[in-house]
């Protein structure tokens, strides 16, 4: 082998150095990453002020009386009435209907996938549940207004159900919300070590037993963020509660007559012909921010929920 | 001695719970099943309204419109450009032919036009698949009795010329074009931002970022961005988007404003609009996917004095690259499937144009299935559930090639 | 600790003052003072869990790529001491090299390892013969050399470690750094490597990491024999460093001694 002569002809020289070479291509690049990095930021700061500014302006109004804002039970902007109850109600009523069907069936989907299913009706029903979630909402809503709306419709009768209604919208939000339940509670359900069963079985535990007493318990907290996370995505669902909701709030306890949502009155009002500054624009703001903080706050605490629930298992 | 067994103490209680266990299991099941059962109503109800019989009748006699004893059917291409000439206005005549000169068309191609423009066939019921396939008598019984004048027809509203049709406000001749365009027209806006900042973000808190409060920040901050509503991107935009960046987003900056209406409401903007509404999903995606890159790779790449940046360009990004475009199509899945935000930011509602340039005045497929439910006739109602099938099968080919390139991706390791 | 006192006419290669190796607070690493003798083999041996890894990842900074590690004392690297404020890790890691315990060629052809590697540091001249020299060098040639263009992880366990070899030789290091090379392989393709590392040392410096006694005592001409500092010190020292032969036939330590003989470790 010549590798000795080559090798001594190229040796590097004992007195190199190894300061820092200026490396003007790597300074450029993380500059710009970080940049990517923060532009995050920017975005929320951007929903912040920009919504801030124009609620702003909207309570600022002479029209607007923040009290009423708040305790009337009347939104008619022409007659310059503001009360946030309507709205508030209808969205407060299809959120409570998707979740009387999204929690039960939801954890029934995830107990049945966790616990009692075979690997064959896993990977079988896993798909199905991916594409119930990947269903745009506007299919939803064309859903609820064209099946569900005529099936309560038959069930409670022509009278008693008005074409747009809430309990339509509700019940197939529920159905939407559905596999997110079951996603997140299955992994609440899966991290539970399996220890923990094997010390109830091996104590001569039924199945049942095991899911719903051990098992289900020592998830608690990740089903709890579940839910969270599940009822901050039906207060901001949109389309289906414009399809199917109704077009005009409405003050009622009532879920089979029609009620506009916060999220349908926002489409409806930026739908139409709007002048920037008017007061149906900046209303549209106001409610934006607080749909924006509430479901903020919402994931804020199912996020905690969940961290701390790690914590415990790891 | 013996020791005895106080099992009188324990209840017998074996076949109760084993019948309670019974119950809940069958309870369980049914959520599945109830879970599947949606999903099947969901899909045959839209099936359901996208074939089945109409009845029509023409605005337009086709027998008043023979020509030497020729009916409408038979007569020639030229025959049929020259009733288009003296039956449209000048106006509409001269822009179908600059769209494509009638020199070029074909037979079938004007005949259409003249079903369209001079006929014009009004709708005057629609029945579902399910009644057509069942009741097929009765339907043409009441077509003879209430309609006589009417033609009956089963068709799919699903079509090839659906596809590549343009929108117009007549149910029979309406298509999806326009939206279609539109929707690409606004993805590839999403993704020309998204996908840079995106996936740059990723690399920079995976590879990057160390462990301190402002990159704690960022990422908290990230996961939140990905909670929030939809329509409150959609209200952003409108602010941002739509009103602050007007000059960019109408093209006034660019002197290439849209002759009918010069605003923000453009392409650009709904694309603008969407794309932060997706990065929150590229990013954490990316995420994964870099993290799943072994650190023995890295290891290698430096220890043989690579730097920071090659590292992550030669080794951590192609092997996580499968990973981020995977991530990248459940964006654009996400993306294409949204209606809200859009309203907000301003579609138009009634254009039967496609997109010419990112200044354009815009309409989705979401869109347009949002108007047309919204309207009561029932050939609405088909035509809706038409173009929902057109939407479900655009995303069912994007999340198929997704997992498609998951799997080749996973198998070569 | 005791040290050799080897009459030595120049620097070392390589060379540690109080070394000391912390993750965060913990101190993994303390008080070691050794060096490394150039176109010598020098090993370091102990019981698992004493830092040994850490102690060679020192010499090429590879510890800080994980957040939190830092040091005290000085590394040496030919008179110049590689974590001075101004001292780029990029720059060490180009002239001190290593091969990892678990083969990690890239998922590159077999051409494309040794030749990226070059081409960072901006090798101009022909890519094709410095392929074939590294290669050569690392005793792959022959079989490989028909099938340059295949993925580098499509050789057996064995033939991808010397491929780590010839990619990190490919770059004419002072000094390679050897983490247990041939631990994750079977006995025929360990005896390659070690006869490989003869063969090298001809060119380079080696410092190896063993947990194989046996391998330490064939193979190596120096050995650091590294140990948990105490009873209730977690963290690893030197506690001998000598000839290769003094550590294995005669050694000053009692330690050494029990570990060497088998009573211990």
């Amino acid at each position: 082998m010549a590798e000795t002569t080559l090798k001594s002809a190229e040796q590097k020289t004992p007195s190199f150095s190894l300061r820092r070479k200026p490396r003007l291509g790597e300074t450029v690049v993380q500059g710009l990453l970080f940049f990517s990095g923060f532009f995050s930021i920017f975005v929320t700061l951007g929903i912040v002020y920009e919504l801030g500014k124009e609620a702003l302006l909207f309570f600022q109004m002479p029209e607007v009386v923040i009290l009423d804002t708040l305790t009337s039970t009347e939104w008619k902007p022409h007659i310059g009435k503001f009360g946030i109850w309507p709205l508030l109600t209808s969205t407060l009523m299809t959120t409570g209907i998707a979740m009387a069907i999204a929690i039960p069936l939801g954890m029934g989907v995830a107990i049945f996938l966790s616990e009692y299913a075979s690997q064959p009706i896993r990977n079988t029903l896993k798909p199905v549940l991916e594409v119930l979630a990947g269903i745009p909402t506007i299919v939803y809503g064309y859903f609820a207004l064209t099946f569900m709306t005529p099936l309560l419709r038959e069930i409670f009768g022509k009278d008693v159900v008005q074409i747009y209604n809430t309990a339509s919208a509700g019940l197939v939000m529920g159905i939407l919300i559905l596999p997110l339940i079951t996603s997140m509670t299955e992994d609440a359900l899966s991290a539970v070590p399996r220890s923990l069963r094997e010390a109830a079985y091996g104590m001569g535990a039924t199945k049942l037993e095991v899911a719903t007493q051990i098992v289900v318990p020592a998830a608690l907290s990740g089903i709890a963020a579940a839910i969270i996370v599940g009822i901050s995505r039906a207060i901001g669902e949109t389309m289906i509660v414009a399809v199917a909701a109704g077009a005009g709030p409405n003050f009622t306890f009532n879920p089979f007559i029609g009620a506009e949502t916060i999220t349908g009155h926002i489409v409806r009002i930026s739908g139409g012909d709007l002048s920037y500054d008017s007061i149906d624009y900046n209303s549209i703001f106001a409610l934006g921010l607080f749909l924006f903080f509430t479901t903020l706050v919402l994931n804020i605490i199912s996020q905690a929920i969940v961290r701390r629930f790690r914590e415990v298992y790891e | 001695m013996t020791k005895k067994l106080v099992v009188e103490e324990f209840a017998d209680n074996l076949d109760a719970r084993n019948r309670r266990g019974t119950i809940w299991h069958l309870l369980f099941q049914a959520s599945t099943v109830v879970g599947i059962l949606a999903l099947i109503a969901l899909m045959l109800n839209v099936i359901n309204a996208a074939f089945g019989y109409v009845a029509y009748e023409a605005r337009v006699d086709p027998d008043t419109l023979t020509v030497d004893g020729t009916p409408l059917e038979d007569q020639s291409k030229d025959q049929l450009v020259t009733l288009l000439q003296s039956e449209l206005s000048r106006g509409a005549y001269n822009k179908l032919d600059n769209e494509k000169s009638f020199a070029e068309r074909s037979r079938d191609d004007v005949f259409q036009l003249v079903v369209e423009r001079i006929i014009r066939p009004k709708v005057v019921a629609v029945w579902d698949l399910w009644p057509s396939l069942t009741q097929a008598g009765e339907v043409r019984a009441t077509v003879a009795q209430e309609y006589p004048k009417a033609e009956l027809d089963f068709i799919s509203w699903l079509t090839t010329d659906f596809v590549t049709r343009p929108q117009t406000s007549e149910p029979l001749t309406a298509g999806v074009r326009t939206a279609v365009l539109g929707s690409l027209w606004t993805i590839f806006f999403t993704i020309l931002l998204a996908f840079p900042i995106g996936v740059g973000a990723a690399i920079y808190l995976e590879e990057y970022a160390s462990d301190n409060w402002l990159n704690r920040i960022i990422q908290t901050n990230i996961n939140n961005l990905a909670g929030v509503p939809s329509i409150v991107y959609g209200i952003l935009g409108l602010a941002i988007f739509v009103r602050a960046l007007e000059p960019l987003t109408s093209g006034e900056v660019f002197g290439l404003v849209d002759p009918t209406t010069a605003n923000g409401r453009t392409v650009l903007s709904a694309g603008l609009t969407l794309g932060l509404l997706v990065l929150p999903i590229i990013i954490i995606n990316a995420q994964e996917a870099i993290r799943a890159v072994p650190h023995s790779l890295r290891n290698a790449s430096f220890g043989v004095g690579a730097t920071k940046w090659q590292t992550v360009w030669s080794h951590v990004l192609p092997n996580a690259m499968p990973g981020i475009l995977t991530g990248t199509i459940l964006a654009v899945s996400r993306a294409i499937g949204e209606t809200a935000p859009l309203v907000v930011v301003g579609a138009s509602t009634a254009i039967s144009f496609d997109p010419e340039s990112p200044f354009s005045k815009f309409t989705t497929l979401p869109i347009q299935i949002y108007q047309w439910t919204s309207r009561p006739q029932s050939e609405f109602r088909s035509l809706a559930a038409a173009s929902i099938l057109v939407l479900l099968i655009l995303l069912l080919s994007l999340n198929a090639s997704a997992i498609l390139l998951r799997n080749r991706f996973s198998r070569r390791y | 600790m005791t040290t050799n006192n080897n009459s030595h006419n120049g620097q070392y290669v390589l060379e540690t003052h109080d070394l000391e190796i912390y993750y965060g607070t913990f101190k993994a690493v303390t008080g070691v003072n050794m060096h490394v003798e150039r176109n010598k083999i020098t090993a370091i041996i102990g019981p698992s869990g004493c830092g040994k890894s850490t102690l060679l990842r020192a010499f090429n900074r590879m510890n800080e790529l994980y957040d939190g590690t830092s040091i005290r004392g000085q590394v040496m690297f030919d008179g110049q001491d590689i974590y001075a404020k101004d001292v780029d890790p990029v720059e060490v890691r180009y002239r001190i090299g290593m091969v990892f315990q678990k083969p990690n060629p890239f998922p590159k052809s077999i051409y494309e390892n040794i030749a990226w590697t070059a081409r960072i540091h901006g090798y101009k001249g022909n890519m094709d013969e410095l392929v074939e020299n590294s290669l050569r060098q690392a005793a792959l040639w022959d079989e490989v050399k028909d099938k340059l263009g295949q993925s580098g992880l499509s050789l057996s366990g064995g033939q991808q470690q010397r491929l780590c070899i010839a990619r990190a030789i490919s770059i004419k290091p002072e000094v390679i750094l050897m983490d247990e090379p041939a631990s994750a392989l079977d006995p025929i393709a360990t005896l390659k490597i070690e006869e490989l590392m003869q063969e090298l040392k001809k060119n380079y410096t080696i410092v190896i990491v063993t947990h194989n006694m046996q391998q330490a005592a064939r193979a190596s001409d120096y050995t650091a024999m590294m140990m948990l500092s105490g009873e209730d010190d977690p963290s690893g020292t030197v506690i001998e460093f000598d000839d290769t032969n003094h550590i294995f036939t005669n050694p000053k330590d009692k330690r050494t001694e029990d570990y060497v003989t088998g009573r211990f470790g």
